[in-house]
């Protein structure tokens, strides 16, 4: 309503026209503004991301697709795709059952249990890892019993998957408990009065609800489970061919000169950060209701 | 008891959705196993050593240097991101220009991209012979490998947080109250400062604890371009990492603890925040 009144003014056959619209700046200031906000883009966001492509090609097409088929690389790939496939369809489950209790019922002591499950976005990247050296590290709390029955935890792809495990732990629970919520619990009901089984109506109806949602924290958990590097750096013991992930992997290029293959390797992880923002703008675009409760991206 | 009997409360309301045991029961488990019985491991190791014990280890002259620009530089760099990302938002949601759509989806950018990444690529754009740095050094500025370096990567990873906590609401302002404000009289620069920019206050405010808290903690966008000097460019994360390696577990967990314990002292700043503006304005 309020954008009709002030296009008013605008309309081609308008008699009585102002010189400018009240609700906005003058346009030198607009222009301003925007030059300010654009280049502050460009220099700290842009201009990070074009350096990676930049860097990686530096001596060539030869020398940049060589980066990637030493055995180092290929394991570091291996890697970080087998711990994302572990990691993320645990959170899935995870963030599907909180959701489904949390949004689906009222109990007592529902936002104590929010704020716990958030608590890992509030830790630093590097305490995540530490805690679970703690844990099984061994001088750790369960040290003595793995070490007697020979289970390594730490330094190796346990602890990996474990660090990653926590830091995308919020991922897919905090974006679907608003949602859940917002759409309320008649839908289901009207399946289980009609006859429908428990798994029946959520399967039906709870899961084609909330699956835009649920793919656009899948796919922000799956960007943060390939890229973490602080947690995963403390648990891994970096171990060449063995516990090197590959943000692991852009380090010790990085930290051995071996620029051109650091920045390769970093090239790939960027481009799944490119992608994954593509089809995170598309989703949001295309599906703004289907994925947050109310108009609020966040 | 004199009063009327009240009906029994109970732990949950009734209803016909079934399987809240079982998923509530898995949520508690995860929740135990994975966040809990870490964290409070964690929490018992600085605890053995005594509230003299992390005092002493926060007083470490290394330490408390490293707290020292963990947190100060996060600090400059969450007020600088809160400034550009205030104006970054308003041009995104208030005005239309070629290639706006994209600009909105770059912020993202340091959601996206690992951090690592971000590190060295930052390193190698304002090392001194780097695009960006080369031109610095010439205005007599070195940013990589001193404390500027951890402002430059703070603010890249801390702008998303102040861009996207503000923008929604920019986007519900009211259009018709701005009318209002120009009908009776108000100039524009009256008209934003005094109408439209106090109720954006809490989210700027959240914004910028969400980028100090992400700042302090952070780790690897930083490590490569600080140069991790000690007393000069050593950041709290790293100085666990070394004590790790040294297998001092309890300097690491003291380290860590007191981390911890500021951050959560933010995010109650937060909490407060959002419910004084709750009943300040009627939304967060």
């Amino acid at each position: 309503m309020s954008d009709a009144v002030a296009s008013l003014p605008d309309s081609p056959d308008g008699t009585i026209r102002p010189a400018q619209s009240v609700v906005t700046e003058r346009p030198w200031i607009r222009w301003l503004l925007i030059a300010v906000a654009l280049t502050f883009l460009a220099l700290f966001l842009v201009l990070p991301l074009i350096t990676v492509f930049a860097q990686a090609l530096a001596k060539g097409w030869g020398a940049y697709l060589a980066a990637f088929t030493e055995p180092d690389a290929q394991s570091a790939i291996r890697l970080t795709l087998t711990v994302a496939a572990i990691a993320v369809p645990f959170n899935l489950v995870f963030g599907v059952a909180a959701a489904w209790a949390i949004a689906k019922f009222e109990f007592r002591g529902k936002n104590l249990l929010v704020t716990l499950i958030d608590l890992p976005f509030s830790v630093s990247p590097v305490v995540s890892g530490l805690i679970y050296v703690l844990v099984f590290g061994s001088r750790g709390l369960f040290g003595p019993v793995l070490l007697e029955h020979d289970i390594q935890i730490i330094f190796a792809v346990p602890g990996i998957v474990l660090a990653t495990v926590f830091v995308t732990f919020p991922f897919v629970a905090r974006q679907l408990i608003p949602l859940m919520q917002e759409q309320g619990t008649t839908e289901e009901e009207a399946a289980l009065t009609l006859g429908a089984s428990g798994w029946h109506a959520f399967r039906t109806v709870t899961l084609p609800n909330i699956r835009w949602g649920l793919l656009y924290a899948v796919l922000l958990c799956n960007a943060r489970a390939m890229g973490e590097f602080g947690a995963v750096s403390v648990v891994s013991g970096h171990i060449r061919g063995l516990t090197n992930t590959l943000p692991l992997h852009v380090e010790i290029l990085y930290n051995e000169y071996n620029f051109v293959a650091s920045f390769a390797v970093a090239s790939l992880l960027a481009g799944l950060a490119l992608v994954t923002l593509v089809i995170k703008s598309l989703l949001e675009w295309r599906y703004a209701d289907d994925i947050a409760a109310g108009t609020r991206r966040h | 008891m004199s009063e009327a009997p009240r009906p029994k409360r109970r732990f949950r309301q009734r209803t016909v959705i079934p399987g809240f045991g079982l998923t509530l029961g898995y949520t508690l488990t995860c929740l135990g196993v994975i966040v809990l019985l870490p964290l409070a491991t964690l929490v018992a190791k600085a605890a053995g050593l005594g509230p003299a014990g992390i005092w002493a280890v926060a007083t470490d002259p290394r330490v408390a240097s490293a707290l020292r620009v963990s947190f100060g530089v996060s600090l400059l760099a969450a007020l600088t991101a809160s400034i550009f990302g205030g104006i970054v938002a308003w041009v995104l949601t208030r005005y239309d220009f070629p290639g706006r759509k994209l600009a909105d989806a770059v912020v993202d950018l340091p959601f996206a991209l690992p951090t690592a990444v971000a590190g060295i690529a930052l390193a190698s754009l304002y090392a001194p012979n780097g695009a960006v740095g080369s031109q610095l050094a010439k205005i007599g500025i070195e940013a990589a490998y001193t404390p500027v370096g951890i402002f430059i990567a703070m603010v890249f990873i801390g702008l998303p947080f102040a861009v996207r906590t503000v923008q929604p609401l920019i986007a519900e302002i009211d259009k018709e109250v701005e009318e209002a404000s120009a009908i009776l009289g108000a100039s524009r620069i009256a008209t934003l400062t005094r109408v439209v920019l106090p109720p954006l206050i809490p989210a700027v405010l959240t914004g910028f604890a969400l980028a100090f808290a992400r700042g302090v903690g952070e780790y690897g966008s930083i490590i490569f371009i600080a140069g991790n000097l000690p007393y000069v460019s050593e950041i709290a994360p790293l100085l666990i990492v070394i004590k790790l390696s040294e297998f001092d577990y309890e300097g690491a967990s003291a380290i860590a603890v007191i981390m911890l314990a500021i951050s959560f002292v933010t995010l109650l700043a937060i909490n407060l925040i959002q419910a004084w503006s709750r009943r300040r304005f009627g939304y967060v």
